[in-house]
C-alpha cells in the first residue's frame, strides 16, 4: 500500500474534508465526554447551540471571540508571509502591560485622548515584543519559532512581576493592578451586554486586512513571499523586509488585542488576563485558512464553544477544558484531512502480468 | 562571602534533569528531520499520567512506566500527523501540545474536582547526606546513562546512522533502502518517551504532586537548547546545565539580601533570557538537518 | 512497435540467460504514457546504451528498475527468473545498482558512512570492515577515493565515483548510469569509461543513458532508442554513426545531406539543425552597449567560481556562453539576476551600474532575466495572471488598489502575443513546461528590456516551442536589445548567436564570432584547451 500525490484534486474534496473533520472530532470527543458522565449530543448542543439562543449568550460569545479575532489575525498575517510567529501570547500580554502603563501613570487624561493613547500603546507594546525575534531573524537568521516561543513565558513573568511588585493593588494588596480611571474604560456597544468597542476595532482590522490581502499589490507580494520566497525574491519582492514589517504588524495587532481586552473587560491588569489567547490564535488562523474572513468565522466558532463549555461545566458537570479539547482536536482533524486530500492510497499489485 | 557553591551546583543538576531528558528526546526527533513542538504537551502528559498512576497504584515505578507509554503514544500521534499525513510541523506540534494539555487538565478536573492534589509516592534522592551527590535516580540516569548511550547510538550504531541519513537527505536514505517513514516514526516515539520522562521527573521526583502549568515553558527551552547545541548530545547537555545554573543562581540570589530588592519574576525570567542570549551568541549561521520540516514522499 | 534487430548477438557471449529482461513494461501517469510495452534485454558483460529525447521515458524506466516506481503492467526477469522490485532495497537485493544525475549522497556524512547506509542494521557499525570493502570496491573500478572526506567537500567527479562504488557495494550485477557524463570534465569521462570496461569484463551489465552520441558510440555494445515511450530501435553499436542514431531518435530518415554535421549534443532543437541554414544575423548596432560585465569574480571555497569574467553584449547583438555544465554558468546567471553578490567586478545595463542592485532594481534598470530553474521562478499556487504581473505590480495600481481590469487587459495581450495556451486564472503549476517557459519569457520580455539574460531557454521543450523561443530572441535583437544566451546546446548557440564566449572553470577561455566557430573548436575550448 503506497501513498501517491494526486495530480490535482476535485474541488469538492476540500469542503468534504472539513465536514469529515468536524464529524471525526465529534466521534473522537464523544468517548471522553461520556466517560465524564455526560451525553455527547447534549454536550455539543450546549457548546454550539445554547450560547446563541439568548441575547446575553450571543453577547458573551462576541465577548469571548473578540481577543481571538485579534490574535488570530495577528498570527494569520505572519504565517501568510512565512514568518512563524508563535509568540502572539507574549505580544498580547505586552499589549496589556503597555496599556496599563498609560492608565496608571497618566490617569488624568480626558477620555478622547486616553483611550486612543492606551490602545496605541498596546499596539506599540506588542510590536516591541515582536521586534527582538524579528530583528534576530532578519540579521542573524535565527529561527523565529524558538525566539517568539521563548518570550511567551517571559511576558507572563513580566506581568506577574509587575503585579507582585510596583503595581500591586493599593487598596486590597492583591496581585492585581488598581482599577483604571473611568477615562480608560472602553465603552460598551449596547446596554445590557458586556460587548465593547474592541469588537468594532477588531472588525475594522478584519476588513482592512481582507482588502489589503486580496486587492492591493502589498497583499499579492505578501502571499507570493510566503508561498515561494526564492521565486518571490527573483521577481523583485523584498522578502526579508516584508517579513520584518509583517512581524511587527503581527505583534502590534496582538498587542492591540491585549489592550482592548484589558481596557474593555477587566479594567485592570490581572495575571489571568490571557487564557492562552495567543496559542488559540494559532488554531484560529490555521482553521481560518489564514484569511481575514476565515479568522473572523473561526474566532466566533471558538468563542461559541468556549462559552458553551462554561455552560456545560455548570449544567452537565463537564469540565470546561473539554472546549479546548474540542477545538484542538478540530484543528488537528481539519489540517490532517485537508492535507490528506492531496494524496490517494494505492494498493500495489501483487503480480505483474 | 559564604556562598553555598555546592548547593548551587547540586541544584543545577536537579533543575537541568528534566531538560536533559526532554531535550535529548527533541534531538532524536530533529535529527530525523522533525521539529516536534508537541514537546511541551508531551512533557505535561508524562507529568500528569505518571502522577495519576502513581497516586492510584501507590508505586512510583508504575507511574514512570505509564508516563513512558503516554510519551510513546504522543510521539506516534505526532508521527501520524507529520510523517504519514504530511501536515505542517509547526501547526501539528502546537495542536498536539494544546490537545494534550487540555486533555490532562480535563482529566485532572474530573478526578480531583475538590481542587487539592494528593501527594503521591515518589522517588527520593539517593545517597542521602553525601552533599553534592544527593540527587534523584533520574538525574543520575540522565547524565550517566542516557547522554552517553544516546551519544554512542547517534555516532556509532546503525540506528543512529539511519536516523541521521533520514534527517539529512531523505531521498538518499530511501535510495539506500532505509525505510524513511518507519525510521521517523521510531524517532518520534522514542523522543516522545524521553520527553515524557522529563515531565514525569517533575511530578514523580521533584514535587510528588501535580499542579497546573507544571511544565511552565520548559518544552520551549528544550527546543532552543537543541538549536543552541547544534543537535549534538553533549552541547545540548551543556546548554541544559547552563539553564540549570542560571536558575539555581537565581534561586540562591533571591534569598541573598543583596538581591532582595530585585523582583522575583525578573529573577525567574533570567534563565530564559540567558537562553535567548545564548542563541544570539552561538545560534547564528546554524545549519539545520537537510530534510528538516519536509515530509518525504517518494516522487 | 518494431525492434529492428540485425541479429547479431554479443560476440563473446555464450548462450546464457540474459542478465535482465524487461517484457512489456508499461507505465502511465494519468493520460501520459511514459513507457509503452517496453521490451529490453541486457546481456552479461554488455554495455547497453539507452537513448531518447527528454520525455521519451528513460528516467521512468530506470526508476522502475530501481524500485522507485511501479509499472502498471509487464514483467522484469533477472537471470531468467521473474522478480518483483517494489523498493530500492529489493532492487539492491536483485543485484541492480543505479547512479543518477541527482547524487543521492548525504552531504554531511563521510564517504564511508554514506557507503555503509545501504543494508545497515541497527546495531554497532563496523567501520573497519566497511572501510575495507570500500577500498576493495574502489580498486575494482580502478579509482582511489578518500574514505574520510565529507561528501560535501568533494568535486563532482569524485562524488560520482563514490556513487558508483556505492552501487557496487551490494553484489551489483546490473549498473544503471543515468547521464553520467553530463557534469564531468573529459579526464573524468575517461576514468569512468575505464571503470565501466573493467566492470563489464567481469560479467557485469551496464545500462548507459546519455544523449552524447559520440560517447555512446565509443562505449556501448548495444544501443536501444526510446521515442515517446516506446523502443523504436535496438541494435548492436558496432559501426553506428552518431548521425544515424540521431535520425532514429527524432524519427527522420537517415541523414543524407549535411554530412559533416555531427549530432554531438542531441537536444530537442535538433529540429533546428535539419532546417535550412540559420538566418544570417544582422550587424549589431554600433556603439551602444546593452550589457557589460567587467572583471566579475566570485570567490569559492577551493577556487574562484567566477574568475575575472568580462563579457560585453552590444545593443542588437546575441552573445552566447558555451561550456560544460558546472563551469560557472549557474553562478554567473545568479549574480546577473541579482540573487547573489559577486566578490568584485561590475555589471552595467546600458550606462547604469547595477552591481549593487537587488532584483527589483535590476528589473527597473531594464534587465530581463530567464533562468534555467523554471519552477523556481514562479509562485506555484498563484495564477498565470498573477505570476505575469508580479514583477511589475505598481504599474497596475489605481490608488492603493490593484486594477483588475488593467491587469486582465495586459495579461490577455501578453498571452496572445506569446501564444500561451492556458487560462489566465489557471494556477501556474498546472501548465506544461513549454507553456510555463512562454510565461517566463513573456514576463522577461514584456517590459522591453535593454538586456536579456537567458539561461537554457529551450531545455526540455518540444520542437515548436524551441523555434518560438528562438524567434523571440531574434526579434529582441532586431529591436536593439542585447541578449546573453547561456546554453549547453551548441546547435542553438551556433544558430542564434553573433558571438560565442566559452566558459571554463569560471574563466572566459575563448571568444569568437559565431561564423568562425566550429563544433570541434568550441569543444576544445569547452574542455579547457585554449585556442
Amino acid at each position: 500500500m503506497r501513498i501517491l500525490l494526486r495530480a490535482s484534486e476535485a474541488r469538492w474534496l476540500a469542503p468534504t474534508a472539513v465536514l469529515g473533520a468536524a464529524i471525526l472530532t465529534f466521534l473522537l470527543t464523544a468517548g471522553p465526554i461520556r466517560l465524564a458522565g455526560a451525553n455527547p449530543l447534549a454536550a455539543y448542543e450546549r457548546y454550539l447551540v445554547t450560547p446563541l439562543t439568548t441575547f446575553a449568550g450571543v453577547g458573551d460569545v462576541l465577548l469571548a471571540a473578540t481577543p481571538l479575532i485579534f490574535t488570530g489575525l495577528a498570527v494569520a498575517i505572519a504565517f501568510r508571509v512565512g514568518y512563524f510567529n508563535i509568540g502572539a501570547e507574549g505580544q498580547f500580554l505586552a499589549g496589556t502591560v503597555a496599556a496599563t502603563i498609560t492608565a496608571l501613570y497618566l490617569p488624568d487624561l480626558p477620555g478622547p485622548i486616553a483611550l486612543p493613547l492606551a490602545l496605541g500603546a498596546g499596539a506599540l507594546g506588542g510590536a516591541l515584543w515582536a521586534c527582538g525575534p524579528a530583528w534576530l531573524k532578519r540579521h542573524a537568521n535565527i529561527d523565529e519559532v524558538v525566539t517568539t516561543l521563548l518570550l511567551n513565558p517571559v511576558a507572563l513573568l513580566l506581568v506577574q512581576g509587575l503585579l507582585n511588585g510596583p503595581w500591586r493593588n493599593s487598596e486590597t494588596g492583591f496581585p492585581e493592578s488598581d482599577r483604571y480611571g473611568a477615562a480608560y474604560d472602553l465603552p460598551r456597544l449596547l446596554d445590557g451586554s458586556r460587548v465593547h468597542w474592541g469588537l468594532v476595532i477588531a472588525l475594522v482590522l478584519v476588513i482592512a486586512t481582507g482588502i489589503i490581502m486580496a486587492f492591493t499589490p502589498l497583499g499579492l507580494r505578501l502571499r507570493a513571499a510566503g508561498q515561494a520566497p526564492d521565486a518571490a525574491r527573483f521577481s523583485g519582492i523584498r522578502v526579508a523586509s516584508l517579513k520584518w514589517r509583517c512581524a511587527l504588524v503581527s505583534g502590534a495587532v496582538a498587542g492591540l488585542g491585549g489592550a482592548a481586552q484589558v481596557l474593555g473587560v477587566q479594567h485592570q491588569l490581572t495575571a489571568s488576563v490571557s487564557i492562552g489567547y495567543g496559542y488559540t490564535g494559532i488554531v484560529v488562523a490555521t482553521l481560518g485558512a489564514l484569511a481575514a474572513g476565515g479568522v473572523l468565522l473561526v474566532a466566533l466558532l471558538l468563542g461559541d464553544i468556549a462559552i458553551g463549555a462554561q455552560n456545560a461545566s455548570i449544567v452537565l458537570h463537564l469540565p470546561p477544558q473539554m472546549g479546548s479539547i474540542v477545538s484542538s482536536t478540530l484543528l488537528l482533524t481539519v489540517v490532517a484531512l485537508l492535507v490528506a486530500r492531496h494524496y490517494r492510497i494505492v494498493r500495489t499489485r501483487r503480480r505483474l502480468e | 562571602m559564604d556562598f553555598p557553591f555546592i548547593a548551587v551546583l547540586a541544584a543545577t543538576l536537579t533543575i537541568a534533569t528534566p531538560l536533559v531528558w526532554a531535550a535529548l528526546g527533541a534531538v532524536v526527533n530533529e535529527r530525523a528531520g522533525i521539529m516536534n513542538l508537541g514537546i511541551e504537551g508531551t512533557m505535561y502528559a508524562g507529568a500528569f499520567v505518571g502522577f495519576i498512576t502513581a497516586a492510584y497504584s501507590g508505586s512510583a515505578v508504575v507511574g514512570l512506566v505509564t508516563a513512558i507509554v503516554a510519551g510513546v503514544i504522543a510521539g506516534a500521534l505526532m508521527a501520524l500527523l507529520t510523517v504519514t499525513l504530511g501536515v505542517n510541523q509547526h501547526v501539528a506540534g502546537i495542536g498536539v501540545t494544546l490537545l494534550l494539555i487540555a486533555a490532562c487538565d480535563f482529566t485532572n478536573r474530573l478526578l480531583f474536582s475538590s481542587g487539592s492534589q494528593t501527594v503521591t509516592a515518589k522517588f527520593d534522592r539517593l545517597f542521602d547526606g553525601a552533599g553534592f551527590f544527593v540527587q534523584y535516580p533520574m538525574t543520575y540516569v540522565a547524565f550517566l546513562v542516557l547522554a552517553p548511550v544516546l551519544w554512542w547510538v547517534l555516532r556509532s550504531s546503525g540506528f543512529g546512522l539511519r536516523l541521521r541519513a533520514v534527517g539529512e537527505n531523505a531521498e538518499a536514505a530511501d535510495a539506500a533502502g532505509i525505510p524513511v517513514a518507519r525510521t521517523r516514526y521510531a524517532a518520534l516515539m522514542i523522543g516522545g518517551a524521553l520527553m515524557a520522562m522529563g515531565g514525569a521527573f517533575l511530578t514523580l521526583s521533584l514535587l510528588g504532586t501535580f499542579t497546573l502549568n507544571i511544565v511552565g515553558g520548559r518544552g520551549w527551552i528544550c527546543i532552543a537548547l537543541v538549536i543552541f547545541g547544534r543537535w549534538k548530545v553533549w552541547p545540548v547537555v551543556a546548554g541544559a546545565l547552563l539553564f540549570g545554573l542560571a536558575s539555581a543562581l537565581q534561586l540562591q540570589l533571591a534569598i541573598t539580601p543583596l538581591f532582595g530588592a530585585v523582583p522575583n519574576e525578573l529573577m525567574i525570567a533570567f534563565p530564559y533570557l540567558v537562553v535567548i542570549a545564548a542563541l544570539v551568541i552561538w545560534g547564528r549561521g546554524v545549519r539545520y538537518p537537510g530534510a528538516y520540516l519536509t515530509p518525504y514522499r517518494r516522487a | 512497435m518494431t525492434t529492428p534487430d540485425s541479429g547479431a548477438v554479443s560476440p563473446d557471449a555464450a548462450p546464457t540467460a540474459p542478465l535482465v529482461e524487461l517484457l512489456g513494461l508499461t507505465k502511465t501517469f494519468g493520460a501520459l504514457v511514459a513507457n509503452d510495452a517496453i521490451d529490453l534485454v541486457v546481456q552479461p558483460g554488455e554495455v547497453h546504451a539507452l537513448l531518447g529525447e527528454n520525455g521519451a521515458g528513460k528516467s521512468s524506466l530506470t526508476r522502475i528498475l530501481y524500485g522507485l516506481s511501479q509499472p502498471d503492467s509487464g514483467e522484469i526477469r533477472i537471470n531468467g527468473r521473474t522478480s518483483r522490485i517494489s523498493s530500492p532495497a529489493d532492487a539492491m537485493a536483485a543485484g541492480i545498482g543505479m547512479v543518477t544525475q541527482e547524487f543521492s549522497l548525504v552531504g554531511t556524512m563521510t564517504v564511508t558512512e554514506n557507503l555503509m547506509l545501504a543494508g545497515v542494521g541497527f546495531g554497532r557499525i563496523n567501520r573497519v570492515a566497511a572501510r575495507a570493502r570500500v577500498l576493495e570496491a574502489a580498486t575494482r573500478i580502478g579509482v582511489s577515493i578518500s574514505l574520510d572526506a565529507v561528501v560535501e567537500t568533494l568535486s563532482v567527479g569524485e562524488r560520482q565515483r563514490v556513487e558508483i562504488v556505492k552501487a557496487l557495494f551490494h553484489d551489483c550485477r546490473l549498473l544503471i548510469l543515468d547521464e553520467p557524463t553530463a557534469v564531468l570534465v573529459p579526464q573524468d569521462v575517461e576514468v569512468l569509461f575505464d571503470s565501466i570496461r573493467r566492470l563489464t569484463a567481469t560479467g557485469m551489465g551496464v545500462i548507459f543513458i546519455s544523449h552524447k552520441l559520440r560517447e555512446v558510440v565509443e562505449i556501448a555494445d548495444r544501443v536501444s532508442i526510446l521515442r515517446r515511450g516506446r523502443i523504436v530501435a535496438s541494435m548492436p553499436a558496432a559501426g553506428l554513426q552518431p548521425r544515424q542514431i540521431a535520425a532514429m531518435m527524432v524519427g527522420a530518415a537517415a541523414a543524407t545531406a549535411g554530412d559533416d554535421v555531427e549530432a554531438d549534443a542531441l537536444a530537442t532543437s535538433i529540429g533546428l539543425e535539419s532546417d535550412s541554414a540559420a538566418p544570417i544575423p544582422e550587424a549589431p548596432v554600433q556603439g551602444a552597449t546593452a550589457l557589460e560585465i567587467r572583471e566579475l569574480t566570485l570567490a569559492g571555497s577551493a577556487r574562484p567560481l567566477l574568475d575575472n569574467v568580462s563579457i560585453t553584449v552590444g545593443a542588437g547583438e546575441i552573445v552566447g556562453i558555451a561550456g560544460v555544465s558546472g563551469n560557472g554558468q549557474t553562478e554567473l546567471v545568479s549574480v546577473l539576476c541579482g540573487m547573489s553578490d559577486a566578490t568584485s567586478g561590475t555589471v552595467r545595463v546600458g550606462s547604469t551600474d547595477i552591481t549593487s542592485f537587488g532584483p527589483a532594481e535590476r528589473i527597473r534598470a531594464g534587465l530581463g532575466r530567464l533562468t534555467e530553474d523554471r519552477r523556481g521562478s514562479v509562485i506555484p499556487n498563484l495564477t498565470v495572471e498573477q505570476n505575469l504581473v508580479l514583477e511589475d505590480l505598481d504599474r497596475f495600481r489605481r490608488g492603493p488598489i490593484l486594477s483588475r481590469r488593467r491587469i486582465r487587459a495586459h495579461v490577455r495581450a501578453l498571452m496572445e502575443r506569446f501564444d500561451i495556451r492556458a487560462h489566465a486564472s489557471d494556477p501556474i503549476r498546472s501548465l506544461s513546461g513549454g507553456n510555463m517557459q512562454k510565461v517566463l519569457l513573456a514576463r522577461a520580455i514584456a517590459r522591453n528590456p535593454r538586456a536579456l539574460v537567458a539561461s537554457q531557454p529551450t531545455r526540455g521543450l518540444d520542437v515548436g516551442a524551441c523555434e518560438y523561443v528562438a524567434s523571440q530572441l531574434a526579434a529582441l535583437r532586431a529591436d536593439g536589445a542585447g541578449v546573453l544566451l547561456i546554453s549547453e546546446d551548441l546547435d542553438e548557440l551556433l544558430g542564434l548567436c553573433d558571438r560565442i564566449v566559452v566558459l571554463f572553470s569560471g574563466r572566459v577561455i575563448g571568444e569568437l564570432p559565431a561564423v568562425d566557430a566550429t563544433r570541434e573548436g568550441l569543444g576544445l575550448l569547452m574542455t579547457g584547451h585554449a585556442a
